[in-house]
């Protein structure tokens, strides 16, 4: 499965990109689809989020990995550069891993 | 071609750079997730959009479908179409040039370009191509230093990387959250996608927050 998905995402991300430089810009000036478009990343974003720190499989579970994400939010309002964010994330959460 | 001002050569490197080593971020979750190095590498020299490279393989380590991981990935990605339109008049490629502008039309080469609008056509198309180029490469030279890292290290979860992608993602979202409307809108999404999660398969939770997107952007 994992060829699958690494061959047919980057053919889709291709031609998603290509798409742009070849359809009149007009097909894609319509208002509310650059809106909608524009709000697509903020929700699949939140949504990953929960996938990847509050869920396994179909359950929910609060683990070391939330504990990793909430090192992250306070990084973020400390304005730290993105690496950082990253790392206390990491650091954070395999702390509290070890320790369980 | 009148010459490549510093203020655009620095703009580029600098945000190249910076972005370039979260690819170390990338390599170590998709290595996390069970795609081999090569696999890795291929991600992010054939793909190249970071964060629909980071849900490919966070749906396929959450132990979701194929097809959400790739839906998922894709739906990330149609903002470069749109990216792709604002950049097309300004580069005027064609032919393989247009290939090769295509695959680097993403977040960070068109707001590059695009923020050196005042100081002429030139500098736009300059921030373009290095901001671009440059990201191509730290980008794919990181993501090696992650796979391999993150290989020799073993259990992902004793070195934080299972909460590396989440807080990946959370970088990501961060600087779009620019007003009280947005912020409600991914809180939406958090509380939707929470209530999914033991109702729908994994990783398709994470496809049907684009409701929440349409129902929020249908009206302005």
């Amino acid at each position: 499965m994992t060829w699958s998905v690494l061959l047919v995402t980057s053919a889709l991300c291709f031609a998603i990109k290509l798409v742009g430089y070849y359809v009149p810009a007009r097909w894609l000036a319509n208002e509310r689809l650059q809106r909608i478009n524009s709000l697509v990343p903020v929700v699949l974003l939140s949504a990953l989020i929960v996938s990847q720190a509050l869920a396994v499989k179909t359950h929910v579970v609060l683990d070391h990995r939330m504990a990793g994400v909430t090192a992250a939010v306070a990084a973020l309002l400390a304005k730290a550069p993105f690496p950082v964010v990253v790392l206390c994330a990491a650091v954070t959460s395999a702390l509290v891993y070890r320790l369980h | 071609m009148p010459r490549v001002s510093r203020r655009t050569l620095r703009d580029a490197l600098s945000v190249a750079l910076t972005v370039g080593a979260y690819g170390v971020a990338f390599g170590a979750a998709s290595v996390a997730a069970g795609f081999s190095v090569l696999q890795t590498c291929l991600f992010s020299l054939l793909t190249f959009t970071g964060a629909s490279q980071f849900a490919a393989v966070g749906v396929v380590a959450a132990g979701g479908a194929g097809i959400s991981a790739v839906a998922t990935a894709s739906l990330l990605s149609t903002r470069n179409a749109l990216y792709a339109v604002q950049m097309a008049p300004r580069l005027d490629v064609s032919g393989w040039r247009r290939i090769v502008a295509a695959q680097i039309t993403i977040d960070e080469s068109t707001n590059v370009a695009l923020a050196q609008g005042s100081h002429g056509p030139a500098a736009v198309r300059h921030g373009f191509w290095l901001t671009g180029s440059g990201v191509f490469l730290f980008w794919n030279l990181f993501t090696l230093v992650g796979a391999l890292g993150a290989k020799s290290l073993g259990n992902p979860a004793a070195w934080g990387l299972d909460a590396a992608v989440p807080a990946a993602f959370l970088g990501l979202l961060w600087p779009r959250l620019v007003d009280t409307k947005i912020r409600l809108i991914a809180g939406v999404a958090v509380v939707f996608s929470l209530v999914m999660t033991p109702l729908l398969p994994s990783g398709t939770p994470i496809i049907a927050t684009v409701v929440v997107a349409v129902l929020a952007g249908w009206r302005s």
